[in-house]
């Protein structure tokens, strides 16, 4: 059963965090993502959920609370915007590495320098590398539905990895949506009940988290957490069908719209892309240009495959970047021309050195007749290698 | 450093298979200067141990026992703050070694059960 309401798109993310009804809740404000726990407040306040609600001191002490609580057992979450996620940027890769299944909604707000408390991307951009599941949401009612798939998706036994749900900040945050909200008993039964196998309280089957480790180590713990990735390209589609199974909405990876018979297709992220979804329509209509968007729902893992295999009839890809990565160009532009490259010359990415790990001149030389092999056989073969690592 | 490595796929994710690993490790042998406690001096205001950042202080029925030197890794902290000035910062060659043995915790904790 659904009801349909009218709320901001951080009421809507307030509302799904109170139907998952986490165990600990770490808040911190920030424009403009303080109503979202402003209204969470509200519910703790007023007895509608059982979450333990820390007021913290800063963004990065919000992170380090919900890595605490969450390696103790807890199901957490916090939120944030712009410079907040940039202040917790240290305690990220924690919670990515310690794979704490955290939920973070982010609202996507540009960092300063100027302090600028509108939408960008270059927040969540910044952390793209933490290890980190994004899920980009377009409206309120993607910022609800994504939230609450996060939860399974960040807690299911292939990934256990953190998962970020943006939402673009005023655009949406701010913005009165009518939407459709499942009812409290079927969020319930959706997300179940968080029963990780191993946690810091566990004094039959104790657990260290969070320790120290040499080059003897670090490098394996990485390479896990690149597999969990990987994984996780297969569990977010799982999960979303799922969802619409429960819910009637549908979605993937990507949404991809009117892109079957699109000679140029716009790829981008969040909000705009419902206007360019509009503008498709319209050009189409009134210009007869073929036109289709390639809306990005899950920029991590990134889905160079689904990308590739969307974008292959387009003649012409425009892609559109709310963010700049300074030096090199916007980030999804160069990660859209990535997964789009067409081999002309063959490109071997080896990983090595993690944590230290000595590269020794034997390894250096196995790369060069590796790369002559590719040479010699015209065979590319694993697109990524990793040197030395204990698998 | 005797024990085989651990592959990738043997490896809990992002943690270590056991607890109290720390008991295996004696951080101590990283220090430079150990603390030598004149017990003449010392009025067991238990400071020092209030201070001591690795918890190398040991307390037996309200009174300092002595320093565990085996996880104690010379930083000083309880010289500077023992209001009596019981507690001197030497070379390790100049703490002697039945000072030494007198002092360690008669309870270790159990690493397994």
């Amino acid at each position: 059963m659904s009801e349909r309401m009218a709320l901001t798109g951080n009421d809507a993310a307030a509302y799904a965090l109170k139907q998952i009804n986490p165990d600990v809740v770490a808040a911190y404000p920030i424009t403009p993502q303080t109503e979202l726990m402003h209204k969470f407040a509200e519910y703790v306040a007023d007895g509608e959920v059982d979450t333990e609600f820390i007021p913290v001191e800063s963004e990065h002490s919000a992170m380090s609370a919900v890595v605490g609580a969450s390696v103790a057992g807890a199901r957490c979450s916090t939120a944030t915007s712009s410079c907040g996620l940039a202040l917790m940027w240290e305690i990220l890769y924690v919670a990515a590495s310690c794979r704490c299944p955290v939920v973070m909604p982010v609202v996507n707000r540009a960092l300063s320098a100027p302090i600028n408390i509108h939408c960008d991307h270059s927040d969540t951009m910044g952390a793209r590398d933490a290890g980190w599941i994004q899920i980009y949401s377009e409206n309120c009612q993607e910022a609800y539905d994504n939230i609450i798939q996060a939860v399974r998706i960040a807690e299911h036994p292939d990934v256990q990895l953190p998962v970020m749900v943006t939402f673009d900040g005023f655009i949406v945050s701010h913005t009165l949506e009518g939407l459709e909200v499942n009812d409290d008993d079927a969020v319930k039964k959706f997300i179940g009940e968080y029963k990780p196998e191993h946690t810091l309280l566990d004094v039959d089957d104790p657990r260290t988290f969070g320790m120290f480790s040499l080059q003897n180590y670090y490098f394996e713990f990485k390479k896990q957490q690149v597999e969990a990735m990987q994984r996780a390209l297969k569990v977010i589609p799982e999960i979303a069908k799922e969802y619409e199974k429960l819910t009637g909405r549908a979605y993937g990876l990507l949404d991809p719209y009117r892109c079957d018979d699109a000679e140029v297709v716009i790829v981008g992220l969040g909000s705009t892309m419902g206007t360019a979804k509009q503008a498709a329509d319209e050009v189409r209509e009134e210009d007869g240009i073929a036109a289709g968007v390639l809306k990005m729902r899950c920029f991590r893992p990134y889905p160079f495959a689904e990308i590739r295999k969307a974008l292959s009839k387009a003649a012409v890809v425009g892609v559109m970047d709310r963010a700049i990565s300074f030096g090199l160009g916007g980030p999804l532009f160069n990660e859209v021309r990535s997964a789009l490259y067409g081999g002309e010359k063959p490109l071997v990415n080896f990983i090595y050195g993690l944590g230290g790990r000595d590269l020794p001149l034997d390894d250096a030389r196995e790369v060069f007749r590796a790369l002559a092999k590719v040479k010699d056989t015209g065979k590319t073969g694993p697109e990524t290698r990793y040197i030395g690592l204990r698998e | 450093m005797s024990k085989k490595l651990l592959t990738k796929d043997e490896m809990p994710p992002g943690a270590v298979g056991e607890g109290g690993t720390m008991s295996e490790l004696y951080t101590g042998s990283w220090r430079t200067y150990a603390p030598l406690t004149d017990y003449e001096k010392c009025t067991h205001c238990l400071i020092c141990w209030i201070f001591c950042p690795d918890s190398a202080i040991v307390v037996k029925d309200g009174k300092k026992l002595g320093t565990n030197y085996q996880y104690c890794k010379g930083c000083g902290i309880c010289a500077t703050e023992c209001p009596a000035d019981a507690i001197t910062m030497k070379l390790e060659s100049e703490i002697p070694e039945q000072q030494k043995k007198a002092e360690q915790p008669q309870d270790r904790p159990d690493k397994k059960k």
